[in-house]
């Protein structure tokens, strides 16, 4: 890239201003780019830079939302916060619901997308019905799967009845709760994971394939060789975004098995539901934005471990 | 190939492909017949995929029981302002960005990019505190106001504006045209495509947003239709029929503009996508 001091280009003959060596017609252009980027910074500083530095500052304060009295601690709420069985529990639920949520939304979609990519009839009729979930709202979502999850008279129970399985608590008992949760999630993911392969196994060329035939390569064989690595960039990309969205996971667990919404279910504590429940129910400001540092900090060093695990074995 | 064993292989993936579309549909099918179903056929202990005497009796009661139309237009209000207010920000910056060289434009670029990664929920803690301080509880711009913006949006815009040929933009100059009129009259209408694919992208994101709407705002009359159907189960928890009429009441707007737009909104999402 050029250097950040050249001008663009120069259409009318430069008229130099003779102390500083810039032509005015690019004053003119570095002032429409100020005053363009003004407004789209303000609001970038405000909506985004202020709070982001706040959190990370709060973190060190016993902040009460109540009282505005503020003491700083130091790493005084990190050490709490890692002796709070609340913390603790919200944390392996959420590790388990992101790690079971990336593999079985993966290899799900994956498996999905190569079957619906076999040049089939009705493959836009598929890939219709499986992004419904996607677009749908998370709200009327968990209302239904509340219902089909109800132990008594939900859809789920009155088929495994049907099948001569007794009915399970789903979201009731503790490791349950968990398995229904992460089954919601991967139901509603699915469909967005699937067209991203579509798209990355479409720009596979053609030609590859033909070739490996040609070669009398196998079915499993191709898979293994051609689809799998040229695809890495996109199961790369798809990795990332599922831990990302499984990590901020809130409204399933907060709709689904809050006693706020009045659910005879056992609550699925998540991070970011943690966050939210001392940050405004417990006004602890200081104590949920030093959670916030600890989510933020794991979901960097995740994404980081991510890209060095798929570019690393080229 | 043969004609035999490529008709079984048809057959074996439209099988895998049937079943995996019913799993998808049935949680739908369920929200529509459990509120068609009359609240005493609910509770018995049966599996239908149709009610035996379908009736209107929950649609009616929820009608009456929460303003949906309000619901409806306070969300609609607020995807709106989203949504024109990033298309302006991100044409315009990522205008900028793709055909200008000015002193700091690295560095503006690499903030707007380095907030991108960090989600909402972990800096909504102070997000909250800046609103309250600035008196936007309870309004419609506490509630749009972390939607203002979207750094992918200007990271979008400007790859594609880098694709309009510099000799268009010279051409207008040589004409004596402004910068913010090549903006106005040369970007903007070349843009079309990639606004609307932005524009679909930020509805999409206002409309589902939940946990924001919920923290910033206490009053009734301002609730979006995530926010009035949560409520709404809040208070009849357990009586499936309302509440499952509620979420078809919720959806059937989504559902209807997807099936319209569906392949912008699916082209949206995978651009959306492409920024890895």
């Amino acid at each position: 890239m050029a250097s950040v001091n050249e001008p663009a280009r120069e259409l009318t003959a430069p008229a130099p201003v003779a102390h500083l060596g810039i032509s005015r017609r690019t004053l003119g252009v570095y002032l429409f780019c100020y005053l363009g980027l003004a407004p789209v910074l303000v609001l970038f500083v405000y909506l985004r830079v202020i709070p982001i530095i706040t959190t990370l500052a709060a973190g060190f304060y016993n902040w009460d939302m109540i009282r505005p009295i503020r003491v700083f601690l130091g790493l005084g709420n990190y050490i709490e916060l890692l002796r709070d069985p609340n913390f603790q529990n919200a944390l392996s639920n959420t590790a388990i619901l992101a790690a079971g949520s990336v593999i079985l939304g993966t290899v799900l979609a994956l498996g999905l997308a190569v079957t619906v990519n076999a040049r089939i009839t009705g493959a836009p009729i598929y890939q219709l019905i499986y992004f419904l979930p996607v677009v749908t709202p998370w709200v009327p979502v968990t209302v239904v799967w509340k219902w089909i999850y109800d132990a008594r008279y939900g859809p789920l129970n009155q088929a495994l009845a049907a099948l001569g399985i007794p009915g399970q608590a789903w979201l009731v008992e503790d490791r349950l709760a968990l398995i229904s949760i992460l089954i919601v999630m991967v139901w509603k993911t699915l469909g967005y994971n699937l067209i991203m392969f579509l798209v990355g196994l479409n720009n596979i060329p053609q030609e590859y394939y033909e070739a490996a035939v040609v070669d009398g390569a196998r079915g499993s064989t191709i898979f293994r060789y051609i689809t799998l690595p040229l695809l890495k960039p996109m199961l790369l990309f798809v990795v990332v975004i599922s831990t990302i969205n499984a990590f901020n996971v809130f409204t399933p667990v907060f709709m689904m098995t809050s006693d706020i919404q009045g659910a005879a279910a056992k609550l699925v504590r998540t991070l970011v539901y943690d966050m939210w429940e001392n940050g405004f129910r417990y006004f602890r400001v200081g104590y949920a934005s030093a959670e916030a540092a600890l989510l933020l900090l794991i979901v960097l060093v995740l994404t980081l471990m991510n890209m060095r695990l798929f570019r690393e074995d080229r | 190939m043969v004609g035999g064993t490529n008709w079984l292989r048809s057959l074996a993936l439209h099988s895998i492909l049937i079943a995996a579309a019913a799993l998808m549909l049935l949680p739908f099918v369920w929200m529509l017949t459990t509120s068609l179903t009359p609240s005493a056929e609910i509770l018995t202990p049966s599996l239908r995929l149709w009610p035996r005497t379908p009736t209107l009796q929950h649609y009616w009661e929820v009608v009456q029981a929460a303003p949906w139309l309000r619901y409806f237009w306070n969300t609609l209000v607020v995807s709106t302002a989203s949504a024109l207010a990033i298309l302006f920000t991100s044409s315009l910056a990522g205008f900028i960005f793709a055909k200008y060289r000015f002193p700091g434009r690295n560095l503006l670029f690499i903030i707007i990019l380095g907030t991108a990664m960090i989600p909402f929920e972990s800096y909504m803690i102070p997000f909250y505190l800046q609103m309250k301080a600035l008196d936007w509880i309870n309004t419609y711009q506490g509630i749009a106001a972390p939607l203002l913006i979207m750094s992918f949006g200007i990271f979008f815009m400007r790859q594609s504006i880098m694709t309009i040929p510099d000799e268009l933009l010279d051409a207008a100059r040589i004409d004596g045209a402004t910068e913010f009129y090549i903006y106005r009259r040369v970007i903007l209408p070349l843009s079309k495509p990639a606004l609307g694919a932005l524009a679909i992208l930020a509805v999409q994101n206002a409309w589902a947003f939940f946990i924001w709407p919920m923290i910033v705002t206490s009053d009734r009359s301002l609730f979006t239709m995530e926010l009035g159907l949560a409520m709404f189960q809040r208070a009849f928890t357990v009586d499936y029929g309302r509440i499952t009429a509620g979420s078809v009441i919720t959806v059937i707007p989504v559902l209807i503009a997807f099936l319209i737009l569906r392949r912008s909104i699916i082209r949206g999402v995978t651009l959306a996508g492409m920024k890895g």
